[in-house]
């Protein structure tokens, strides 16, 4: 069982993110290791296999534009993102459940928790699924999410940013993430952004694409993932 | 063997990542692919518990996943899907729930267990710890992880038999006195 690396991943108390403070929990974690010392060959619930290719999804899932139409198209700006879910040993996953869910054009999610006062699109929902193929490659279909106001700190803004959930072989592989968008002025103002170390911020940053850009529809953004890979065996440069 | 990828870093799930990994949300469209049942052979078992935060306060907006063995104790029965998700959000309790089966030990050094993560607003990067039951105690006095937990936070871990309700009841404390041991993998 190879450890999973949280020195990646932000820290569970971050001061500037105000409710890390009452639900990060304050001890440390107690390091799996010691159970793998004792009892290397057997298979434990975290690192058991057998979640890939478990799920299906509807035609349109992956298409955020038209799963939710009723009657007319969602307002905002078209974008597609697409990229590639990676291990670390950097083999693609495939048959991994990406799950994702955004706010709408103008910065309102369709939940019912959502009282920022701007418009809901009748015709978005801002949910949608797919599973990456033999190579690992996903892509889905949206509008470009609007940034919102939030009540962490005085004036404070969330970025555009897209929820992304990931199920791949094991629950040890388990990412929940947010994609954000290249340049936008509100990350270096974010917490929840800013809690990631300096050296990981890029990877959550897509990239525009004009590769994946569709001509007169819709703008291109890439993003590769990449997830512990918990059960996949290290490939040993020596031993091929 | 050194990794040759940084991983993606995690970001909280925030306060509506119901919509998106919630069954019963959008009024049945777009209904996510997986729920709080999890069904088999084997002993018919509900589990139910709040998230406590470290005010004291139930968290009505956690997201729960468990994975576990059948009733066997086996991972890799190709007929048995061990995984399911609840949320806080859907009852004024705040409370999780699953419907499942009792699962079996995979081991003689392990006790039956479930793992279970934890997902909110305020997690940066989500938690796991596990559930044991508290009708297993010879089975968890020689389980090989509970061992390694400091005694007087062994408890945490122990989901409390109702036999009257045929519940097991197992609250998440996120902080506090009572904190949940979470592991580290």
């Amino acid at each position: 069982m190879p450890k999973i690396d949280l020195h990646q991943h932000p820290p569970y108390f971050y001061a500037d993110y105000k409710s890390s403070h009452s639900r990060g929990p304050n001890q440390d974690p107690i390091d799996f290791s010691c159970l793998t010392a004792l009892n290397p060959s057997e298979v434990v619930a975290e690192f058991a296999g057998g979640l890939r290719n478990r799920f299906t999804v509807g035609d349109l899932d992956h298409d955020l534009i038209r799963n939710a139409q009723q009657g007319g198209i969602p307002l905002g700006e078209r974008m597609v993102i697409s990229g590639q879910v990676l291990n670390q040993w950097g083999k693609p996953e495939s048959g991994v459940l990406i799950e994702v869910w955004q706010a709408n054009a103008s910065g309102r999610y369709a939940h019912k928790d959502d009282g920022h006062d701007v418009p809901l699109d009748p015709n978005f929902i801002g949910v949608g699924r797919c599973i990456t193929d033999k190579e690992g490659r996903y892509r889905f279909y949206t509008i470009k999410p609007g940034a919102y106001p939030w009540k962490n700190h005085p004036n404070a803004w969330r970025p555009q940013h897209i929820h992304f959930s990931l199920i791949s072989a094991s629950i040890a592989d388990r990412l929940v993430t947010q994609m954000y968008f290249p340049g936008d002025p509100l990350l270096d103002y974010d917490p929840i952004f800013n809690a990631v170390p300096d050296s990981a911020k890029e990877h959550l940053i897509s990239t525009f694409d004009l590769s994946v850009t569709e001509a007169d529809f819709a703008l291109g953004y890439h993003f590769d993932i990449v997830l512990a890979g918990a059960n996949a065996t290290p490939v040993d440069p020596e031993h091929g | 063997m050194e990794p040759d990828l940084p991983l993606t870093p995690s970001q909280t799930a925030g306060p509506f990542f119901s919509m998106g990994l919630n069954q019963s949300e959008n009024e049945g469209r777009l209904a996510s692919p997986l729920g709080n049942e999890i069904t088999g052979e084997g002993e018919a078992i509900s589990i139910a518990g709040r998230v406590i935060d470290g005010n004291g306060d139930p968290v009505p907006d956690a997201l729960i996943e468990i994975r576990q063995a059948d009733a066997l104790g086996n991972f890799r029965n190709p007929d048995f899907f061990g995984l399911a998700r609840s949320h806080t959000g859907e009852n004024l309790e705040a409370k999780f729930s699953f419907r499942t089966i009792k699962p079996g030990a995979a081991t003689e050094l392990e006790a039956p267990y479930i793992s279970v993560a934890v997902y909110m607003r305020g997690l940066l990067t989500h938690v796991y710890t596990r559930l044991y039951f508290s009708d297993e105690s010879s089975a968890n006095e020689k389980d090989a992880l509970l061992s390694q937990v400091p005694e007087t936070r062994q408890h945490t871990l122990i989901a409390q038999h109702d036999e009257s309700q045929g519940i097991y009841e197992f609250d998440i404390h996120m902080q506090g006195k009572n904190e949940t041991v979470f592991f580290q993998l």
